[in-house]
């Protein structure tokens, strides 16, 4: 189990740690999510999403569409559920047993969580990039070519090699890693390190990429690099971002969502979440009074 | 006098020193009034003061006791020697044969010339015995003195008490080096004794092993030969089909546990593997010598294979099998120390768990694995009982699992049980024995602890 | 084709793959249960026969002539006294057209060698019995035993039989005239070892695993406190620290007949204690389980919180006080499982002893510390190696009392840890 999913887990035991506000935005009643959460052209929807863990409810009533080609942003205090939200939409909480997931999550139109749907298939086509750089001990060719090869998407190694090295220059790191592409992935500076994450998450071509904090280990520098990068891959792929920085998500994305307390707040275009956001959970937020 | 009366008197010692320095304290505090500030409690007083009555004279006691015998048998082998010349049979027997006498009857029973050494001999032990008591006594006495004479308030007294605790904790941890130590020193100065006799490349690097001496000199075969090689490879074979049935197992079986088993099939898993953990290796032993072997016989003879009733195959899959719970728990600690995110990883991708734990893990975890199954490795090497029960004695020289071969540990215990002399070829070869084993199985443990060690700092 | 497809496409040979190796992983797990069942029933099986004693009943006339005694007799005349004769009379009389002396010689082995001994014990406890007929049940010879069990098979032709026709004829007689029965096999617990199985008892080895172990406990628990103490709570960081540890990690590892080999040569040769003593034995052992005992003790002491030593360190309790006052009884529980394991691995340990002479045949059973004895695991490979047919079923009876030991130790763990298990 990752630490962000431990904090969540812990988190909703230990009411009175959320800062010096929490009294009093406890006492706001909690409505319908504000804003435009639905949109037209959805490649995800979520409709009326709960999570478990065990007895401990971690996510209430979430219902959230993610359009095709958009960068949705995440935001929240830490514990909020946005990363356990973001987990469900590949459904890698499967892998925790205690995680129960109930509602609708709709990818194409077709439920993920329906009986047929095979969890391998769906992670082909929803990628996820992790909080912390995590590099299998291999080289770093044989990092980004995993994927392909378990899944078969090419037919001889010249493809693949083609495809590795398409992946690594969309990614950003090809030439920096050109001359040393047999060399242990784990050599590599966290945020080149995070970079071969990305570049290995979208040598499978997925549709939707899932970034859990994708930048919060990294340096600032580092950390430009990887903003850069979205805003390249957004011409590709849907991204799903979670980030802790305010300025990061106003960097990256068309739309943010804001999440408090395991349920969704607001929902709008970034611009105006961050200059004019409706609700008052929502202000309090950004305008950094807790988080 | 006795030793058991020896002991209580310097304990008696101990508790009335303790008692004194107490009270000594208690009175001093009691007419210096100096309340404002903490005190020593008068029992610490009372403890230096007990342990310096005991410490010590149980140290000389210990050295002493250790020394008797040897200064005993060296005294009254002076006085065979001078007094009896004729005493020229084996000294040991002699001295044995006065020893064991202890009724009055035994006594008469010896010849008149043994009788005088009976006598002189608990003349000798009579002396020693007061020597021994009075020197311990006089120690424990003086120093009782001393430290009730010395002992004030001023004495740091739990000071004193807590460092020689700690003295004590710091021996009790060092036991460790003078086991090994101990085991160096013994297999190391019988295996040099052996050398002297025996050529260590001929010992190393011979092909036949017959360590049966002859006891006149004319016998057929009777020069004895130690070349250990059919040992060591017989040892190995053995070795090798354990592993080959333990690794497989043991890893298939940690990694099912941990990534497939429900909760029920885990709880029946679980304790399964203790059990066959905690099943003595005699019991191993018995049910491959008497259910196994003869089943394996029988399957070879139908199918028209000559199978030898104590084969290496039977022997080496019953110890493979025990040896399944070391590789699996093993083996599970490895791979849990792998990080969740490497899965995570590998399943964000798409990844199927087999593609998971083939592509990912168990290349994560390979040092690790390897450092298991060096463990395992020698475990199965220094394993004893199955192989003393279910392989065979004979040395033969194969690597075919179906015949019958014998290891370095079967060697050991075939020289050394039963009546033999301890000074022959034959028991020293035991030990030439025991140091191969135990050289062998340390580089393998240090090696695999190091690897170990080495692949969870990785991860930290 | 897109992506998908592809994906879609490998998915099914994919899946075959994970199916297989979640096979392989159900097999593995299932040859250990199937080899630990199997095992078990096996030794179950044979063991049983070894809980009955099958006996003969005889009618003896103990006159006071045979026996070469009267009522005024002295204990040790009685004791001396020809019991062997008034059996032999006994059986002749019930097969009186027995008559060669071959024939003869072969009726009287129908009983044990024991059987004298029982008559006895019978008439020291009860001189009244001289001079009357008595009806006593008199143990049966293992092969009689083996043939009433249905260990020897009675329609096996009789050259592959080991009991002959003859002999089985008697017995068959025996058994119609309603003079073999069958009881609990008490003497098995009662009795030492000796050479005839149908009286080999393991009373003596249980009296020495005891002694053994109570040497092992009495050496290594304060020994391996101690150490664990010092290692966890004083220790400073330096290199004979470092290689105290090495030491411990590494005689954990150590094959235990090296312990046998240290004990033989440092022990019994350097230090001339006795052989086969259970006191060497148990030095041996505890020098063994040490590491075990030593390594269970400081995870329990490191599992003890900081918090606990802080609060009394800030009350001005020494680091010793501390230690001794708080630590200690908090690890008290985690030590004493650790060591219950390590005396349990103790237990069922052979080689060590085998080296130490523990092996030899001893009948009386041991009264202290010092006399030759042999412990439960050494009676099993004792008698594993014994060719009589009569000592299969003891030594798997004697497995059986080992593993009981065992699992009840191991119990007794398990609950303390239950127990007592505290989450800081």
């Amino acid at each position: 189990m990752n630490e962000a999913v431990m904090n969540e887990l812990a988190e909703p035991t230990m009411k009175n740690k959320s800062g010096p506000e929490t009294e009093e935005s406890l006492n706001i009643e909690y409505t319908e999510t504000v804003g435009q959460p639905f949109c037209d052209d959805a490649k995800i929807k979520t409709k009326n999403v709960n999570v478990f863990y065990a007895d401990n409810q971690a996510i209430y009533d979430v219902s959230l569409d993610i359009g095709a080609h958009e960068v949705i942003a995440l935001i929240g205090p830490s514990g909020c559920g946005k990363s356990t939200y973001l987990r469900t939409l590949n459904r890698m909480n499967d892998t925790i047993d205690i995680c129960r997931v109930e509602g609708q999550i709709l990818l194409d139109g077709e439920n993920i969580y329906r009986k047929k749907q095979d969890p391998v298939l769906l992670r082909a086509r929803v990628g996820m990039v992790f909080q912390k750089p995590n590099p299998f001990p291999k080289s770093i060719y044989d990092n980004v070519a995993y994927g392909p090869r378990i899944h078969g998407l090419t037919k001889n190694k010249a493809e693949l090699d083609e495809l590795v090295e398409a992946s690594l220059t969309k990614a950003g790191l090809f030439q920096e890693v050109k001359d040393r592409l047999h060399a242990p992935g784990t050599g590599l500076s966290g945020g080149q390190q995070q970079r071969l994450c990305i570049a290995r998450t979208i040598a499978v071509q997925p549709e939707v990429i899932l970034m859990d904090e994708p930048a919060s280990a990294l340096d600032p520098i580092a950390t430009a690099k990887i903003e850069e990068l979205i805003n390249e891959l957004k011409e590709n792929f849907t991204i799903v971002i979670v980030t802790h920085s305010m300025q990061q998500a106003a960097r990256v994305s068309q739309r943010t969502a804001y999440f408090h307390m395991g349920r969704l707040i607001e929902v709008g275009d970034t611009d105006q979440i961050f200059t004019n956001p409706s609700h008052e959970l929502t202000e309090k937020y950004i305008t950094g009074r807790f988080g | 006098m006795k030793i058991s009366a020896l002991l209580f008197l310097v304990l008696l010692f101990a508790a009335f020193s303790y008692f004194m320095a107490r009270q000594k304290i208690t009175t001093a505090y009691r007419q210096h009034k100096s309340s404002h500030k903490i005190l020593t409690l008068p029992k610490y007083f009372g403890y230096v003061a007990a342990l310096c009555a005991l410490l010590p004279a149980l140290v000389v006691l210990l050295f002493l006791q250790m020394v008797e015998e040897p200064y005993i048998n060296s005294e009254i082998a002076t006085y065979i020697s001078s007094e009896h010349i004729d005493a020229n049979q084996n000294l040991d027997l002699y001295l044995n044969e006065i020893k064991s006498a202890d009724t009055p009857e035994k006594v008469a029973a010896l010849s008149e010339e043994k009788q005088l050494v009976y006598q002189r001999y608990h003349e000798i032990e009579q002396t020693t015995a007061t020597t021994i008591s009075v020197v311990v006594l006089a120690i424990s006495i003086l120093l009782t003195i001393g430290a009730l004479k010395k002992i004030n308030i001023n004495t740091p007294a739990r000071k004193v008490f807590e460092k020689i605790i700690e003295g004590i904790l710091l021996l009790a941890a060092s036991i460790a080096i003078m086991t090994t130590v101990g085991i160096v020193f013994s297999v190391l100065f019988e295996s040099t004794r052996f050398f002297g006799e025996v050529p260590i490349l001929s010992f190393m690097f011979g092909t036949e092993w017959s360590p049966q001496t002859a006891i006149r000199a004319d016998q057929v075969g009777s020069s004895a030969a130690f070349g250990a090689v059919p040992l060591f490879v017989g040892t190995m074979l053995i070795s090798f089909i354990a592993l080959l049935v333990s690794v497989p197992l043991g890893l298939m079986s940690a990694i099912y546990l941990s990534e497939y088993a429900s909760r029920s099939i885990r709880s029946i898993a679980k304790p399964v593997l203790e059990i066959l953990a905690g099943i003595p290796t005699v019991v191993y032993g018995f049910f491959a010598a008497l259910t196994v072997a003869p089943f394996i016989r029988g399957l070879g003879e139908s199918i028209g294979l000559s199978v030898a009733s104590e084969s290496a195959l039977a022997a080496g899959l019953v110890m493979g099998i025990m040896i399944i719970p070391f590789v699996s728990s093993l083996s599970d600690d490895v791979l849990s120390a792998v990080p969740q995110s490497l899965r995570e990883g590998s399943l964000g991708l798409g990844a199927t768990r087999s593609e998971t734990i083939i592509k990912v893990l168990i290349p994560a975890a390979l040092p690790g694995i390897v450092g298991g199954v060096l463990l395992a490795a020698s475990r199965a090497i220094g394993e004893t009982m199955i192989v003393v029960m279910a392989a065979g004695l004979a040395a033969n020289l194969t690597v075919n699992p179906l015949e019958a071969v014998t290891t370095v540990t079967v060697q050991i215990v075939t020289l050394l049980t039963g009546d033999q002399e301890f000074d022959s070829a034959k028991t020293l070869a035991a030990f030439a024995l025991g140091l191969m084993l135990f050289v062998t199985t340390l580089v393998l443990n240090v090696i695999a602890l190091h690897v170990v060690r080495k692949y969870r700092e990785q991860y930290e | 084709m897109n992506n998908t497809d592809l994906v879609k496409q490998s998915l099914q040979k994919r899946y075959l793959k994970e199916r297989m190796f979640k096979a392989m992983g159900f097999i593995s797990i299932a040859t250990a249960i199937l080899f630990l069942l199997i095992l078990l029933t096996d030794i179950i099986g044979k063991a049983l026969p070894a809980f009955t004693q099958t006996n003969i009943a005889l009618e003896v006339k103990l006159s006071a002539d045979d026996l070469g005694i009267n009522a005024n007799s002295s204990e040790s005349e009685i004791r001396n006294a020809d019991y062997r004769k008034v059996i032999r009379e006994a059986l002749s009389r019930l097969f009186p057209e027995v008559t060669s002396r071959k024939d003869k010689r072969e009726l009287y082995t129908l009983t044990s060698m024991g059987a004298e001994f029982q008559l006895r014990d019978a008439i020291m406890d009860n001189p009244q019995l001289i001079d009357t007929t008595q009806r006593i049940e008199f143990l049966a010879d293992d092969d009689v035993a083996a043939v009433v069990k249905g260990a020897i098979d009675r329609n096996l032709p009789e050259s592959d039989r080991r009991v002959k026709n003859q002999k089985l004829a008697w017995i068959e007689s025996l058994e119609t005239k309603g003079q073999i029965n069958s009881t609990f096999n008490w003497q098995f617990f009662s009795n030492g070892d000796s050479r005839e199985p149908e009286m080999a008892g393991i009373k003596g080895a249980i009296l020495g695993s005891f002694f053994t172990l109570l040497v092992t406990l009495a050496l290594s628990f304060p020994i391996a406190v101690a150490a664990a103490i010092y290692l966890e709570e004083f220790a400073p960081k330096n290199r004979f620290i470092d290689f105290i540890e090495i030491n411990i990690n590494n005689l954990a590892a150590v094959p235990s007949i090296v312990f046998g080999l240290l004990g033989l040569a440092v022990f019994i040769n350097f230090f001339n204690m006795p052989r086969s003593a259970p006191v060497v034995g148990g030095i041996v052992l505890s020098l063994m389980t040490l590491p075990t005992i030593i390594i269970a003790s400081r995870s329990a002491i490191k599992a003890v919180p900081p918090s606990l030593r802080e609060a009394a360190l800030g009350l001005g309790a020494s680091k010793m006080q501390s230690v001794f006052h708080h630590v200690l009884p908090a690890a008290l529980p985690g030590i004493l499982t650790g060591t219950i394991i390590g005396m349990a691995q103790a237990l069922g340990e052979t080689a060590p002893l085998l080296m130490i002479g523990m092996v030899a045949f001893i009948v009386d059973i041991p009264q202290t510390l010092v006399e030759p004895s042999t412990v439960l695991p050494i009676q099993v490979f004792l008698w594993a190696d014994s060719p009589e047919r009569g000592f299969l079923e003891k030594t798997s009876a004697a497995i059986l009392v080992l593993l009981f030991f065992l699992v009840a130790m191991n119990a007794i763990a398990i609950y303390l840890r239950k127990k007592f298990e505290k989450k800081w």
